[in-house]
């Protein structure tokens, strides 16, 4: 049957985790290979690296990173961050990546989500969407899409592009709130329910994990297939095998292999 | 004595290669892993694996393009009776034809053909994209050692299509997604599982291992 999946998020900069992952022993908390491996063996379901090198030199290194992941831990991995062009795709996928998320280039040339599904195949095209709420109080609830970290409003209405994308050919989506990212308030679940309610195939929630509580809102009340977070695994907060065992008692299934 | 792995462009070869290297080393085999695009190497293998992701036609298309391949798979796997294993698309090019975007003929080697998966819970998303458990419908010596059905481990999925044989012998295993789907297919000397066994953790190595082992 159908199981939540759990996801942490790591950034990725120059090939190095950015702030580092304290929550086991790690030789290098700063070497991402590392971290995939003991989430991994935490039992977590996928893996994203978000990719934030800003330099087109260090571009290269996040290849590395994936080819390294790849021989070192048998999961699924999606990869993200400054994917712009089919060639990005297909060397992402020859290093290991099962997928890869979309974010600005398909908001600037929706064309490219369609290529690159027929390329590659809806399966491993993920389009990452980052919304803010610009619906006042009293109003019908609009989120718009923000790019560039959230300092660019694009006038587009979040739930009409992400029908638009998976039209296109999008198999995910990777919803993330701007609003309360890095807020630890929990997901924003109106905005995770209008958009999952909306679109044929899975959605992630993402933004704002704070506690486990708040992984269970994102698929019970969110309706999402899928959580994301980063932080609250990062420093050892919770496991990820303790928020799958919550999850699970909260009556959601889970995929608990030893 | 090699296992040739099929390079024809698909973009899970690297970590199936690397999953088929790490269950190599697990069980101590001496059998080389070798990626090869060369329909000679495929020819003479002692295992072959077809790996695959993507849409059917594209991948399909992608064996074409080698000259030669299509024929040194027929003779490898159906002449020599060599084991073979088929991933994802790999083991859904098995079937006689395809019918995703367009009709596309596979190798025919399972009777049956790959259609759009339609879940009976209308709530269920597509691509099925996940964890799921699998359902034995025969024994299998792939199988051996690994817990199954629904207390036991989890296959990784993603696709949108699924071979549906039309000879219910052929059907290994099934997984549950708002009905049945097919997870595994095998006949003779030959099997093929819907869900990716180099991202299934232990239950995808402790599978490849066992294809390794097999003796026919």
């Amino acid at each position: 049957m159908f199981k939540v999946r759990v996801i942490p998020c790591l950034d990725v900069k120059d090939g190095r985790v950015v702030k580092g992952v304290n929550f086991v022993n790690l030789r290098d908390a700063g070497d991402p290979v590392e971290a995939a491996i003991a989430y991994d063996a935490a039992g977590a379901d996928e893996l994203t690296f978000l990719d934030i090198t800003a330099s087109h030199e260090n571009r290269d290194t996040i290849y590395d990173v994936v080819q390294r992941t790849a021989e070192a831990c048998f999961m699924p991995l999606t990869v993200g961050g400054g994917v712009r062009t089919v060639d990005d795709i297909r060397k992402l996928l020859t290093c290991g990546a099962d997928k890869v998320s979309i974010n600005t280039a398909a908001v600037a040339r929706r064309s490219f989500v369609k290529e690159a599904a027929e390329k590659f195949g809806d399966q491993c095209i993920v389009v990452a969407i980052d919304a803010k709420q610009v619906s006042q109080a009293g109003e019908k609830a609009a989120w718009e899409i923000f790019t560039h970290g959230g300092r660019h409003p694009t006038g587009i209405d979040a739930v009409g592009y992400a029908k638009e994308v998976v039209a296109l050919g999008a198999g995910e989506i990777l919803l993330t709130s701007m609003d309360r990212d890095g807020t630890r308030k929990g997901f924003d679940i109106a905005l995770t329910r209008a958009v999952a309610d909306s679109v044929s195939v899975p959605v992630i929630a993402s933004g704002g994990v704070g506690n486990l509580d708040h992984l269970v809102a994102g698929i019970r009340d969110g309706h999402a297939t899928a959580v994301l977070a980063a932080s609250i695994f990062h420093f050892g907060e919770h496991s990820v095998r303790e928020a799958k065992v919550y999850m699970a008692k909260a009556g959601l299934p889970m995929r608990l292999d030893p | 004595m090699s296992v040739a792995i099929v390079d024809y462009g698909s973009g899970n070869l690297h970590s199936a290669a690397k999953a088929f290297e790490r269950a190599s080393r697990d069980i101590g085999s001496a059998e080389p892993i070798v990626v090869t695009s060369d329909p000679d190497r495929v020819a003479r293998a002692d295992r072959v694996v077809l790996p695959g992701v993507g849409a059917f036609a594209d991948c399909r298309q992608g064996l074409d393009a080698i000259a030669g391949m299509i024929d040194a798979l027929e003779n490898v796997v159906r002449k020599k009776g060599r084991p073979f294993f088929g991933i994802c698309v790999g083991m859904q090019l098995m079937a006689e034809r395809g019918r995703e975007y367009r009709v596309t003929p596979g190798l025919g080697w399972i009777a049956g053909e790959v259609d759009r998966i339609a879940p009976s819970d209308p709530g269920l998303k597509i691509p099925h994209m996940g964890w799921n458990t699998l359902n034995m419908l025969k024994p299998h010596p792939l199988l051996a050692d690994i817990p199954l059905g629904p207390d036991g481990l989890h296959a990784y999925f993603v696709h949108s299509f699924e071979l549906k044989p039309s000879q219910r012998g052929d059907l290994v295993a099934q997984a549950d997604y708002g009905g049945p789907l097919t997870a595994i297919v095998g006949r003779d000397n030959m099997i093929g599982t819907q869900f990716h066994p180099e991202k299934s953790q232990r239950l995808g190595l402790k599978l490849i291992a066992n294809f390794l082992k097999w003796k026919l």
